[in-house]
C-alpha cells in the first residue's frame, strides 16, 4: 500500500518525491518504464534560466535557479552548476524588439538581464559571429548543470527519506472505484536488444499497488499512462536532438541560444561543447532515434556561429523528447475525474530546470490538497474553457 | 583483474569505480555507464564496454546484458565536415 505512487523516475518526480517525503508524507513510491535519467531528465542539456517572457515563469526559474546553488549543498552531490549566464540573439528587428520587452519585464521581477550589442557579445563570447545579429540579451545569473548527478542526488535524498524507487517498472493499468483510483497495475520491464524504437519488453506478472493518490510525471509518455485512465491529454511528444564535441579547455562563458534557428550550445564542465537546433519536421510520436541530418543542420549553424570550431570533432549525439502542449503552458495539478490523480506534465523542454521549485510546490499541493491561483492557471481543463498561457521563449 | 584495473582508458574508469556503482544500486549496464562515465569518451565505448558487461554479468550473476545504445558519429567528426555534407532525408 502507498500514499503516494508518482509515475515517472524522472527529474519532476523524483523532487516531487523527495519533497513530498520531507514533508513527512510517508510510503511513497515512484515507478520508471527503464532506467534512471533514460528519459528527457537524462537527456537533455542541463540548461537553467530565468530568462523567460512571462512572468510566472521568471518568477519561478528565479527560484529554481536559487535552489541549483544550494543543490550540492543540501544534496551532496557535485552538479556541476557553472552561472555562465546565456546569451539570447536576435536575428531580426521583430525579435530584437520582442527580447527588450521581456528584459524589460525580468528587470521589474528583479533580474539583472540587459541588452547587449555586437561589441559587448563579442566581449562575452569573443569568438561569436556577430554579422547579421541585430541584439541580444544576456543574465550572467543563468547557468548550466550536469543533468545526470542532479536526478542521482534527488534519488538518493528521497530514498534516505524512505522513499521506494522502483525503476524498470512499467504502468500497465488502474483501478478504480467510485471516481478514484484504488490502485495501479505495476510489470517489470527489461529493454528491448538493440531496438531504439522505445518499446520495453515484460519481464514478469503485474501486481497491484494500492495507492491514495497519483501523480503523472512521465514527460512525453505522459499521455499514454493519462489514456489508461480515460484521460485524455493535448500534449504531443516532441523528438529534439543533441551531440557533445570533444573536450576543449574552458573558453566558453555563456550558453548561447539563438531562437530564429532554435541553436543552442554551451560548454559542459567536462569541457564539451553540448548543443542543438531545431529540425523540421520529426518523427511523430516518441522516438529517440539519432539522425545524419540534425548532425548537418547543427553543424551548419554552429560553425556559422562560431567558425572556430570547424576543426572540432563531435563525439557522439542523442536524443529525447519534449513534452509539447498547444499554448506553450505546462500541466499541473489535480483533475475533475478521478480526484485523486495530479498531473505534472508538458513543460515544453523546460521541466528540468523548473523541477527543482516545481517539486516544492507539486508535493505542497498532492499533500494538502490545496489549489494554488498558479496551479488553477495551469490546469488541464483551461483548454476546455479557452483559457490558454502564454511564452514565447522556447528554444526549438 | 585487480581493483585498479582501467576499463575505459578514454574515461579513466576502473574496475571498482564500476564496482562501486553497482552498490550504488546502478545493475543495469545503462545506468553504470553514466554512473561511471565509461563509453562516453573518445572510442564511445568500442574498447571498453566488453570488458564492462562482463565485470556486471560476473558481478550480479546475470546473464550478460545488451550493449549499451551506440552514439553516432561512428569515428569523431570535424564540425565543418558534417556542415559540408548534402541534406539527407531520414529514413
Amino acid at each position: 500500500m502507498a500514499r503516494v505512487v508518482v509515475i515517472g523516475a524522472g527529474i519532476m518526480g523524483l523532487a516531487t518525491a523527495y519533497n513530498l517525503a520531507k514533508r513527512g508524507v510517508r510510503d511513497v513510491l515512484v515507478v520508471d518504464r527503464t532506467y534512471l535519467c533514460g528519459g528527457a531528465s537524462g537527456r537533455n542539456g542541463g540548461g537553467v534560466r530565468a530568462q523567460f517572457s512571462s512572468e510566472t515563469n521568471i518568477r519561478l526559474m528565479r527560484e529554481s535557479i536559487a535552489i541549483c546553488r544550494d543543490f550540492a549543498t543540501e544534496m551532496k552531490i557535485n552538479v556541476w552548476f557553472r552561472q555562465g549566464g546565456y546569451l539570447f540573439l536576435a536575428r531580426s528587428a521583430e525579435r530584437a524588439r520582442a527580447l527588450e520587452e521581456n528584459v524589460a519585464l525580468q528587470n521589474r521581477c528583479g533580474l539583472p538581464t540587459r541588452m547587449v550589442d555586437a561589441a559587448e557579445m563579442r566581449k562575452i563570447v569573443p569568438e561569436l559571429a556577430t554579422e547579421g545579429v541585430r541584439a541580444a540579451s544576456f543574465n550572467p545569473g543563468d547557468g548550466v548543470v550536469f543533468p545526470w548527478p542532479f536526478v542521482w542526488g534527488y534519488a538518493r535524498a528521497a530514498e534516505d527519506l524512505g522513499v521506494t524507487i522502483r525503476p524498470f517498472t512499467e504502468v500497465v493499468g488502474f483501478e478504480t472505484s467510485n471516481g478514484r483510483i484504488t490502485g495501479v497495475r505495476l510489470r517489470p520491464t527489461r529493454l528491448s536488444p538493440l531496438d531504439a524504437s522505445d518499446e520495453v519488453l515484460p519481464a514478469g506478472d503485474a501486481t497491484t499497488e494500492a495507492c491514495d493518490e497519483v501523480v503523472i510525471c512521465a514527460g512525453a509518455w505522459s499521455p499514454k499512462v493519462a489514456a489508461l485512465l480515460g484521460v485524455a491529454l493535448p500534449n504531443k511528444p516532441h523528438r529534439h536532438e543533441i551531440c557533445a564535441t570533444e573536450p576543449l579547455k574552458p573558453w566558453l562563458g555563456p550558453l548561447v541560444a539563438d531562437l530564429t534557428d532554435g541553436l543552442y550550445f554551451s560548454q559542459s564542465m567536462r569541457g564539451e561543447i553540448v548543443g542543438g537546433v531545431a529540425v523540421d519536421p520529426v518523427p511523430e510520436g516518441i522516438n529517440q532515434q539519432s539522425s545524419r541530418r540534425f548532425l548537418t543542420t547543427y553543424s551548419r549553424a554552429l560553425v556559422g556561429a562560431v567558425p572556430v570550431l570547424a576543426g572540432v570533432r563531435v563525439l557522439r549525439q542523442w536524443a529525447g523528447c519534449y513534452d509539447l502542449t498547444p499554448d506553450g503552458g505546462p500541466i499541473v495539478g489535480r483533475v475533475a475525474d478521478p480526484s485523486n490523480l495530479t498531473l505534472a506534465c508538458g513543460f515544453m523542454g523546460h521541466g528540468f530546470m523548473m523541477a527543482p521549485v516545481m517539486g516544492r510546490l507539486l508535493a505542497e499541493h498532492v499533500d494538502t490538497g490545496v489549489t494554488s491561483e498558479l496551479f488553477a492557471r495551469w490546469s488541464l481543463d483551461r483548454f476546455a474553457r479557452g483559457d490558454l498561457v502564454h511564452e514565447n521563449m522556447i528554444i526549438g | 583483474m585487480t581493483a585498479k584495473a582501467m576499463l575505459c582508458r578514454c574515461e579513466d574508469v576502473t574496475l571498482d569505480e564500476v564496482m562501486e556503482a553497482l552498490e550504488a544500486g546502478h545493475q543495469d549496464i545503462e545506468s553504470v555507464k553514466r554512473y561511471t562515465g565509461f563509453g562516453t569518451g573518445w572510442c564511445q565505448g568500442k574498447q571498453c564496454v566488453v570488458a564492462c558487461a562482463r565485470v556486471l554479468a560476473k558481478a550480479t550473476g546475470k546473464a550478460p546484458q545488451l550493449p549499451i545504445t551506440p552514439r553516432p558519429p561512428l569515428h569523431p567528426v570535424a564540425l565543418g565536415v558534417l556542415a559540408s555534407l548534402g541534406d539527407v532525408e531520414e529514413g
